[in-house]
């Protein structure tokens, strides 16, 4: 069996799962960001009375207040105090109000995403724990609903299909490459409802928070799950972050694959993905002569560490292009913290960056908004039409690197022209 | 089973959940989202839909977010079904969840054009163009996601669940 088959086997009581089975799987842990307005709404709805409705397990809900953070208007700071009180009601053990950061960075250093667990989320970048080989996936509202009060879900099996990326990447690239590469070259449905494995040396010799930002893009794939090998930087990552028991899993050697991919990582080019779709990936090298107004290194997908260090070093004696906006937004203020110590947001700021606090704003048009023919380019998940603002705006995906080498040019740019 | 007929209303590919249901207007109640339903290609789309109209697009229909609002304003618009090439993951159990029928029929796109008739057999898995007599075939849902459906949607499960239990324990 595949990685996901064994984590869905164990959580339905089975001994063995293939392709196509419906089982009823018991969650491990649930996430919910900020929409319990809509689950009081949508029970109601459903006549589902508030006193008969409990949460199954307290020790197995994390709430995380991320999306509207802080509150830019009264609508948003109604319903976020509306939320508050209502996730107050279930009584979850871990109630995160604000302050941490972004739900998927949230999860994975207070360690709630663990090796071997199955986990759902009320978020569609709940892939981004599968960098921790935890099989996790983002869901509705409704299904949310039904998990928390019966702590099981009914799910589909999934095939896999496995990616390996052999060689080694070139310095300016990174695994934000390797995924735009990869949406560019086999389109955004490559894995649409499957799970995807990524093996090879490039993921071998990746950083956590690389695999990390590739968990969270396979969904981009229509990865139903993007599940990683627990190695040894997986387990000492988790380990330090909680004391519960956890079982990585491996596939099996005769594992079946619904398709395998072989990618030479040596031979990927730093990437910029064009409006309004992550397919429309292309070299850097080709973008032609685009000016753009903003740059942007945040989300769940960025705005970690390695990110960070990304940006200071390529900005080490140069300035931020005079007709460029340039934030960049820690995910968790554990992260901003450590990047303040390390006095990394103080050289951003002398180079002419801005730095945002963590919050889901900066990619969901809710800080930084775009107004009418302006472009940017983020280092950010998803770059659909109007989803920083006016739709008639332009939103171009790279990596940090790219990012920060175009907010030095004003124009899009390969990043080995400022290395 | 009951066939169905309906007018098409034709979308392309890889039609995202910011353009079904744009971030702006997810705080609305309902009734008032589905009015920036696919804004950002189609302002006004709400005016233009009647009952029984059925939505048919092209490739990874309602890919992105996770937000079920992408589907809760195709309910509000009146589409019961939700036809097209293939579908993002979430947005089909979402449709399934929230009881709005989805159907993956390879060729759609290429059969139908904004406007024609179109004829659903769920039973024998065909959809066919009544102007063109053109058709298409599908694989009917089945199993668990059948159940949910024919519930009208997953809320309607969890309730059958809860009123069971609470009469199992002699409460009413």
């Amino acid at each position: 069996m595949t990685i996901v088959e064994k984590i869905l086997a164990r959580a339905s009581g089975r001994r063995e799962v293939s392709p196509g089975n419906y089982v009823t799987a018991k969650i491990d842990v649930a996430m919910m960001p900020e929409n319990f307005r809509m689950l009081r709404a949508i029970l109601k709805g459903a006549g589902i009375r508030e006193e008969d409705y409990r949460l199954w397990d307290p020790e197995k809900l994390v709430v995380v207040i991320d999306h509207r953070v802080p509150p830019a208007d009264l609508a948003a700071a109604e319903n976020q105090k509306l939320s508050r009180d209502i996730a107050r009601t279930l009584q979850p053990k871990f109630f995160y109000d604000v302050f941490p950061g972004i739900c998927h960075q949230v999860m994975v250093e207070k360690g709630h995403a663990r090796p071997g667990e199955l986990v759902v989320g009320a978020d569609s970048h709940t892939t981004t724990y599968g960098a921790l080989n935890t099989a996790s996936t983002g869901i509705g509202a409704s299904e949310m609903a039904y998990v928390l009060h019966t702590g099981e879900l009914w799910f589909r099996v999934p095939e896999t299909i496995r990616f390996e990326i052999d060689g080694k990447l070139a310095d300016s690239v990174y695994s934000k490459d390797v995924i735009l590469h990869i949406a560019g070259k086999y389109g955004t449905e490559v894995a649409q409802y499957k799970a995807i494995e990524w093996t090879g040396s490039v993921i071998d010799a990746m950083s956590i928070d690389g695999r990390l930002t590739m968990g969270n893009m396979s969904v981009e794939l229509g990865a139903k799950f993007g599940l990683f090998r627990a190695d040894q930087k997986t387990i000492d990552f988790v380990r330090a972050r909680t004391d519960k028991p956890f079982e990585p899993v491996e596939s099996d050697p005769d594992a079946a694959y619904a398709e395998s991919y072989r990618i030479s990582g040596s031979d990927i080019e730093p990437q910029v993905a064009l409006p309004h779709n992550v397919g429309n990936a292309v070299k850097a090298s080709e973008v032609k002569e685009t000016k753009i107004d903003q740059a942007v290194i945040a989300s769940c997908c960025h705005g970690r560490m390695e990110d960070i260090e990304i940006a200071v070093k390529m900005l080490r004696g140069k300035k931020v292009h005079p007709g460029v906006r340039f934030y960049v937004a820690p995910a968790s203020w554990e992260v901003y913290k450590e990047a303040m110590q390390k006095g990394l947001l103080e050289q951003l700021m002398d180079a002419g960056v801005m730095i945002g606090n963590p919050s889901c704003g900066f990619c969901t048009g809710l800080q930084g908004v775009l107004a009418a023919g302006e472009k940017c380019i983020a280092a950010t998940p998803r770059n659909f039409k109007g989803r920083m603002g006016s739709p008639n705006a332009e939103i171009y995906l790279a990596s940090p690197a790219t990012v920060t080498a175009s907010a030095i040019k004003g124009k899009i740019v390969d990043p080995r022209e400022v290395m | 089973m009951a066939r169905v007929k309906g007018r098409v209303r034709k979308f392309g590919d890889n039609i995202d959940t910011d353009i079904i249901a744009p971030g702006p207007s997810l705080m609305l109640p309902v009734e008032e989202m589905k009015k920036h339903a696919f804004a950002p290609i189609l302002p006004d789309f709400y005016k233009t839909v009647r009952e029984g109209d059925i939505l048919i697009a092209g490739n990874n229909f309602g890919c992105g977010s996770s937000r079920e609002q992408a589907t809760s304003v195709v309910k509000a618009l009146g589409f019961q079904y939700v036809i097209c090439e293939s579908m993002a993951k979430i947005y089909l159990r979402n449709c399934v969840g929230l009881g709005v029928y989805p159907i993956l029929a390879k060729g759609v796109s290429r059969i139908f054009k904004e406007g024609d008739e179109i004829e659903i057999d769920i039973e024998h898995g065909k959809v066919r163009n009544v102007r063109t007599g053109e058709s298409a075939s599908f694989e009917p849902l089945s199993g668990t996601p059948l159940e949910i459906l024919e519930s009208d949607g997953i809320l309607n499960v969890l309730k059958k669940r809860i009123d069971q239990g609470k009469r199992a324990s002699g409460k009413e």
